[in-house]
């Protein structure tokens, strides 16, 4: 087992949407729904601001994309929510306010995210990363003994994010889009009921990338998702809404569509201002142009 | 005139610190490399004041050839020190702990069968014997010289941090490594300078020291935990916060032990050091970023 | 699961081996050794329990406690004060408070006449101690080196304040000459050899305790609180309750530890406790294996026996010997030698040693 090797590590997985299910059960009631209610906010790193003025919305059912240029601060915007970094303002989640919380109980509320770099507990196996994550709320007596056996809901993570035979390896080993695959799972044993993915997909296949829209989707029906992401041409595929985030402000919010559109967006992305074309070819030029912009700008450091 | 006299012994315990401390907050500090052989440096300098005034004679011509020649010899024995063991190990901060504590134990017995176990006396120069009268108050004279060296040492690195290529190469590759090897500086090069400076400047405490009563070959062990503490509460990457602890620390200790015992007082700066902490868990000074670490 | 496949499961068996062959080998020393021999294993068994304690707190947990000779001191001050009341009878002064003190007992040794507070304390003061000092670090995430050189000012504080109080604590000479143990002879060669079945016997303990939390669940969360705290603080724990719990676990057995020594080998001075002692209970750890079970008790062991063989020939030699094996084994075999022997699978917790920056 030591042996093994990333690339031995390969062999094929894939996303099972039907043991999502399991996890996340089929409640798409609209009576019930979360939602995430960012009002006012604001991050400053001594004397600079990261983040002003932020409102956004987000409710269950609507697999939202947070985009923009490098130093947006739409990762900065998720440390704030997640309690990484200090800010002003109000983050609610449903009724829960998080502004002020330390991050383990904002976890605890139900708030769990990704990093731009997948991080998993390299050296311990995929089983054991995912029950750490099931099992913020066990108690002191549980915590002592040795794991009984597969909780449930580890087993339909194992197969929702296809590392069932993979479950012995440690997670160090795997290859970078089963980490984060992996990090998806931990995230839905966590319970969490908002998610932050901060670059998902990057480094992905093209297959994978389908594989983890598809999922992302499901997972999106039953919770508040919200995805950091530059691959313009995911973003067509998945997203339900985007919010263009720039120099630290909301510069644009609605379908890809209209934030296409957008005159403001397309001169950010462009650098130039979109109101002498008309429309339908501003809407043209900004869709390849944005994901132009995006594409090069993912492969910056 | 008690609070005078406290103040200055205070402030004289200080510099003593910001001495010791200094070379610290550049290895540590900005390297993030612990040396636990830093203490051993200084035993190192001091013996050399030693050496020098066994061969010159003089106690006034000695001290002033000893100071650099302090410097040299504990700057070649940190450049040494950084080329067999630590720049293997710039990963492993904490290993590089334990590494570098058992050269300070190597370094001691050394001294031992060198020097001999019992403690040897260094004579001050009659220059600086005696005191300064001030406001009916005797300010030791080689106390007022440490306390100038001190400042000498902390406005000569500060300026050639600032204003030489070499410390603007130093302070790059502090803040971002990656980038300045990028921008073409050698930080293997720059790292060894740092270095050879840090612990060079471990040997002037230690040249200092030796003004102040006789040495042996734990000398840097008395000093070495009280050095850190005082980065550790200064904050990472920054002289002004070493200097500012490393006064802030003396202080405590001269005050605390006036109302208390000296044993006693050593307790109450390390509990107030931890409650420090509470509330700038960076220490004093701290450069923020956004890393997750 | 049946006791059958209990039994089977992948390194339970060897480790019931391993944890069989100790004690049988442990029982089989009063046998073998002269009584002299045995007392200094038995000397040795309690400074290894210091080591069990460390290889949780920094092979599994990460935190390099440079301050164990506070907990351990601790303990064995404890012990020493309640012997010596007990030797001093009902209402009894201790002879070195007669020489250098007021002849008075301090109001702070009165709880340590009764042999259960005496127990009791040894357990509780390292315990809220540790549990102090950590609950107020880890909670401001202060970790790494800063923990490290923490934990060893600790150290150096703790022995200058016992050098100081001469009249209470011995001062320099610490406290000895005890006579009895909770009313056993101590100069009776059966009652020696009853205190090194002791310690064999909590020694022992201390190893199936710590390999009940490394399997545990409580483990696991113990390896990735080392290695990636925060994303561990993403899945809702406090990593600072994960990391307190290890170190008071560590506190408890090195305080164990010196309340053993005491009766075994007579004295407690600062010279056991301070910042050099504290540092040397780590290098049998890392020698025989940080992150392996049995190898920071035989690391340790082994360590001791070499201190003692080589500083009776060479008094300086041990310590060129202590020097080299800190400056070899942390920089050349960080996994010690269990990561070479390869008797032990090699587990992905064992090989792996990767720190986070100081910061």
């Amino acid at each position: 087992m030591s042996d093994l090797s990333p690339a031995a590590a390969q062999p094929e997985t894939e996303i099972d949407l039907a043991a999502a299910e399991a996890l996340l059960g089929t409640d798409t009631s609209r009576f019930r729904h979360d939602y995430l209610e960012i009002r006012g906010l604001r991050v400053e790193f001594d004397g600079f601001v990261a983040v002003r003025d932020v409102d956004l919305t987000v409710t269950q059912g609507d697999l939202r994309f947070l985009i923009g240029p490098n130093g947006a601060g739409k990762t900065t915007l998720i440390d704030a929510v997640t309690g990484l970094v200090r800010a002003s303002g109000s983050v609610a989640f449903g009724r829960t306010e998080l502004l002020g919380r330390s991050t383990h109980r904002i976890a605890r509320a139900g708030v769990g995210r990704t990093f731009q770099t997948a991080s998993v507990f390299d050296e311990l196996t995929v089983l054991q990363n995912l029950d750490i994550a099931a099992g913020a709320r066990r108690g002191p007596l549980t915590l002592l003994r040795r794991r009984p056996g597969t909780p449930e809901a580890v087993e339909h993570a194992l197969e929702t994010v296809g590392l069932t035979a993979l479950r012995d390896v440690p997670a160090g080993v795997l290859a970078h889009g089963q980490k984060q695959w992996l990090e998806i799972g931990m995230l839905l044993v966590q319970d969490a009921h908002l998610l932050l993915l901060d670059e998902p997909v990057a480094g992905m296949t093209q297959a994978e990338r389908e594989e983890t829209g598809q999922l992302l989707r499901r997972i999106g029906s039953q919770r508040v998702v919200v995805v950091v992401e530059h691959d313009m041409e995911f973003l067509r595929s998945f997203a339900d809404s985007v919010t263009v985030m720039h120099q630290g402000r909301v510069l644009a919010e609605g379908t890809v569509q209209e934030v296409q559109n957008d005159p403001a967006v397309v001169e950010v992305y462009l650098g130039a201002p979109a109101a002498a074309s008309d429309g339908a070819a501003a809407g043209a030029t900004a869709g390849a142009v944005t994901s132009e912009a995006a594409t090069s700008e993912g492969e910056l450091p | 005139m008690d609070i005078i006299a406290q103040l200055f012994a205070g402030l004289s315990l200080g510099s003593v610190l910001l001495l010791a401390a200094l070379g610290l907050s550049l290895t540590f500090g900005q390297m993030g490399v612990i040396n636990m052989a830093h203490g051993e440096f200084m035993m190192a300098g001091a013996y050399t004041a030693f050496v020098v005034q066994g061969v010159i004679g003089d106690a006034g011509i000695s001290l002033l050839v000893a100071l650099p020649l302090g410097f040299l010899v504990g700057g070649l024995l940190g450049l040494l020190l950084e080329a067999t063991l630590i720049h293997r190990m710039y990963r492993r901060p904490l290993d590089t702990l334990l590494v570098t504590w058992g050269v300070a134990l190597v370094l001691q017995q050394v001294a031992r069968d060198v020097f001999g176990a019992p403690n040897v006396d260094v004579r001050a120069p009659a220059w600086l014997s005696g005191a300064v009268e001030i406001g009916g108050l005797a300010l030791p004279r080689t106390r007022l010289f440490i306390l100038a060296l001190a400042i000498v040492c902390v406005v000569a690195l500060a300026l050639a941090l600032r204003a030489t290529p070499l410390g603007r190469r130093i302070r790059a590759v502090v803040q971002n490594r990656d980038l300045a090897e990028a921008s073409g500086i050698s930080s293997r090069g720059t790292d060894r300078v740092t270095f050879f400076v840090g612990s060079g400047l471990a040997g002037i405490a230690g040249v200092a020291l030796t003004l102040l009563g006789s040495i042996g070959p734990t000398l840097g062990t008395s000093y070495i935990v009280d050095a850190f503490l005082v980065v550790v509460a200064g904050g990472i990457g920054q002289i002004k916060g070493t200097v500012i602890a490393a006064t802030a620390l003396g202080l405590m200790q001269a005050f605390f032990e006036y109302s208390t015992t000296a044993s006693v007082a050593k307790v109450l700066v390390f509990v107030a050091i931890v409650a420090f902490l509470q509330l700038r868990p960076q220490g004093l000074v701290s450069v923020r970023t956004r890393s997750l670490a | 699961m049946t006791v059958l496949n209990a039994l089977v499961r992948p390194g339970r068996t060897r480790t019931l081996a391993a944890f069989g062959l100790a004690a049988a080998l442990l029982l089989l020393a009063p046998v073998v050794l002269s009584p002299f021999r045995l007392d200094l294993l038995a000397k040795f068994l309690c400074l290894a329990m210091v080591a069990v304690g460390i290889g949780l707190a920094w092979g599994r947990g990460g935190l390099l406690t440079l301050g164990q000779g506070v907990y351990f001191g601790l303990g064995a001050y404890l012990m020493a004060m309640h012997l010596k009341l007990a030797d001093a009878g009902p209402g009894g002064v201790p002879d070195f408070m007669l020489l250098y003190g007021t002849g008075q007992v301090p109001g702070w040794w009165e709880p340590l006449r009764s042999p259960v507070s005496a127990i009791l304390l040894i357990l509780v003061v390292p315990a809220a101690l540790a549990a102090l000092l950590g609950w107020a670090v880890f909670t401001r995430r202060v970790r790494g080196a800063y923990f490290a050189i923490l934990s060893q000012a600790l150290a150096a504080a703790f022995a200058i304040l016992l050098i100081g109080q001469q009249q209470t604590t011995g001062g320099t000479n610490g406290l000895n000459g005890f006579r009895a143990f909770f009313g056993y002879d101590l100069a009776d060669p059966v009652n020696k050899q009853m205190l090194y079945l002791i310690a064999a016997g909590v020694l022992l303990v201390m190893v199936a305790v710590v390999r009940q939390l490394t399997v545990s669940r409580f483990g696991e969360l113990l390896v990735a609180v080392r290695d990636q705290e925060d994303r561990v603080r993403f899945l809702g724990y406090d990593p600072a309750a994960v990391k307190v719990v290890a170190y008071v676990v560590a506190a408890v057995m090195a305080a164990v530890g010196g309340a053993l020594f005491v009766p075994i080998v007579g004295i407690i001075s600062p010279a056991d406790v301070g910042v050099v002692p504290s540092i040397g209970f780590l290098i049998g750890v890392a020698i025989g294996g940080r992150a392996t079970l049995l190898g920071p008790v035989l690391g340790s062991i082994a360590v001791s026996w070499a201190q003692t063989s080589i500083s009776e020939q060479f008094p300086s030699g041990w310590i060129y010997f202590q020097g080299a094996l800190f400056i070899l084994v942390i920089a050349f075999l960080p996994g010690g030698l269990a990561s070479v022997a390869g008797t032990l699978r090699r587990r992905p917790a064992v090989a792996g040693l990767s720190e986070r920056s100081p910061a």
